[in-house]
């Protein structure tokens, strides 16, 4: 994990809707190997930064560099095929295929699998990795919350990514269903994939991640470890309000 | 279902019952069988893109009034049939993959709403450009040499020969990484996207394909009527016939649209024949029955168990984990 080229790079980039501006600015670098997590209050332009990142949307200024090419203005399957995966906040099966034809898509259009029954053997490998092999052959459809949520993990790793990530995989999860989930996330990692974790829940950034990246109204505020973030007046406020920033800065003044 | 390989035999026997009729029936079941393979294939094609794909097109006239008249043209010009039917297939493909790049931006009803457009923006072009077309007069094409029944010999091989081409096509498409990406798509495009699908090019293959071949059976169409014209080559009713063809039979499977084309046409014959008045009334009432309690076609009846009379079964998907 010693590499010293970042493998993406944020410089400057912004977007705006029309007069709305949902991210200003926001650079950062992220070195291969590590769990980072991304976290900010609903609309703080979390979902909109991966969607630049993955080419769904194009940004409107700044650029973005993965393993060291620019990308700024690729479209999705371009970077699916770089190595670049994401799973979505809402899960987007293939609802009439079944559960290892889904990852098996994966594997054929993003992977180094070229051929429909290559693909399904290596999907057959993800599935077991993911936990989901009992539910190879039934409808993607027929999956719970929690297992198309899995879902969506395996056909990323059938995708065979140096990137992953994970906008809010462990929303709708009941508390075990999230210990699994993490679990799952630890063990891909130690693939050598690069994570960021998009989240809300706290549990989820303070076991996992190293790195915490804080987005407010579009800005980057914070960068750290978790434990200075949890003491960051300015994240304090952006989360709890003005009050409790207030009560924090004494507690520490004091 | 019926399993697999019975699809396959059954299928086998039904093109060797076509192909055959020469040989045990009259000159109007030969017509018939003609007509039956014709629409197969228009089906067959329609089926790459709006069963394979979801995208349902109306253009099917189109392509099929485009190729009738290169395919004349080319005749009238003095190029040989056969080299004339395969002019208007190239000419229609590479006139299909151009348009496919700005229509197929359009989803759902838009681009339904862009495919019928394209019928009636060929169709006004064709009946306006008369110095090339004849316009509303038609064109007369060179007819066949031989008897009568040679050439409906003819035209009936050939309309099975473009059927068959389009069915093994539609095998490659149904197993290969082709007919996969065009499921993604149907199922979910930004996700297919996402996943490294190349959707822009997977749709305007799909498309292309669509078209093709209903380019090659328009052009056999003018060869064997030996005579076009710009409403009944552009006809909305084909239009529309197709997809409803394909419906009937099980769209996005590899057997549905020949199922459908083949019910369709005897049941559209045989109301024609016994009511006369009333048939496309009668015709139009039994798609709409067929279609509101069969929406997955024909093919998806549950045949061994209508069969077996044993007692219907709840479909078993529980959720799971």
């Amino acid at each position: 994990m010693s590499a010293t080229a970042p493998i993406l790079e944020l410089d400057a980039v912004s977007k705006s809707f029309g007069g709305i501006e949902a991210l200003r600015r926001v650079s950062f670098t992220l070195q291969e190997g590590r769990i980072a997590a991304l976290i900010g209050p609903n609309g703080a332009g979390k979902t909109t930064l991966v969607n630049l990142i993955t080419g769904v949307q194009r940004a409107t200024g700044g650029h973005i560099s993965f393993r060291g090419q620019d990308v700024t203005r690729q479209r999705p399957h371009q970077a699916a095929r770089r190595g670049l995966a994401r799973t979505f906040q809402i899960v987007q099966p293939f609802p009439r295929m079944s559960v290892i034809e889904n990852v098996a898509a994966g594997a054929l259009f993003a992977g180094a699998h070229s051929g429909v029954a290559e693909a399904m053997a290596f999907a057959r490998e993800q599935l077991e990795f993911a936990g989901l092999s009992e539910f190879a052959d039934r409808p993607a459809s027929a999956l719970t919350l929690a297992g198309r949520k899995r879902l969506e993990l395996a056909k990323s790793l059938a995708m065979q990514p140096r990137l992953l990530l994970l906008d809010e995989v462990n929303s709708g999860l009941n508390s075990s269903e999230i210990d699994g989930a993490l679990a799952l996330i630890r063990k891909i990692a130690d693939r050598g994939i690069t994570i960021v974790v998009i989240e809300h829940v706290m549990k989820v950034i303070f076991s996992l991640a190293e790195r915490v990246l804080v987005l407010h109204h579009g800005e980057l505020i914070a960068d750290g470890a978790p434990d200075a973030i949890a003491g960051d007046v300015r994240v304090i406020e952006a989360y709890l309000g003005e009050k409790f920033a207030r009560r924090a800065r004494s507690v520490a003044n004091a | 279902m019926i399993a697999r390989r019975w699809q396959y035999l059954l299928f086998a026997i039904w093109v060797v019952a076509l192909i055959s009729t020469p040989l045990w029936a009259g000159n109007y079941v030969i017509r018939l069988a003609t007509t039956i393979a014709m629409a197969s294939a228009l089906t067959l094609s329609w089926n790459f893109i709006g069963g394979f794909t979801g995208y349902p097109s109306f253009a099917t006239a189109a392509f099929f009034g485009l190729g009738s008249y290169v395919g004349a043209l080319s005749q009238i010009a003095g190029v040989p049939m056969v080299l004339a039917w395969i002019a208007a297939t190239l000419f229609v493909g590479l006139f299909t993959a151009a348009l496919g790049g700005i229509i197929l931006r359009l989803r759902g009803h838009y681009f339904a709403i862009g495919s019928i457009g394209i019928v009636e923006v060929l169709r006004l072009v064709i009946a306006s450009w008369g110095s090339l077309t004849g316009g509303g007069d038609g064109l007369n094409v060179p007819f066949l040499s031989g008897g009568p029944d040679a050439i409906a010999r003819t035209f009936l091989a050939a309309m099975i020969a473009i059927m068959l081409c389009v069915f093994a096509i539609t095998l490659v498409v149904d197993r290969g990484r082709l007919g996969f990406g065009l499921r993604c798509i149907q199922q979910n495009e930004d996700a297919a996207d996402m996943l490294g699908v190349n959707t822009t090019l997977y749709k305007v293959a799909a498309f292309t394909l669509s078209a093709m071949f209903c380019g090659t059976v328009g052009a056999a169409y003018a060869s064997w009527t030996g005579y076009i014209d710009p409403n009944e080559s552009f006809s909305i009713i084909m239009t529309i016939k197709v997809p409803v063809m394909c419906l009937l039979g099980g769209a996005g499977t590899v057997f549905g649209p020949v199922v459908g084309a083949a019910a369709f046409t005897l049941l559209e014959e045989f109301f024609w024949i016994n009511f006369l008045d009333y048939n496309r009334a009668i015709l139009g009432g039994v798609i709409v029955i067929l279609i509101f309690f069969l929406p997955g076609g024909l093919l998806q009846l549950p045949y061994r168990e209508l069969f077996a009379r044993s007692p219907w079964r709840p479909p078993q998907d529980k959720p799971a984990i």
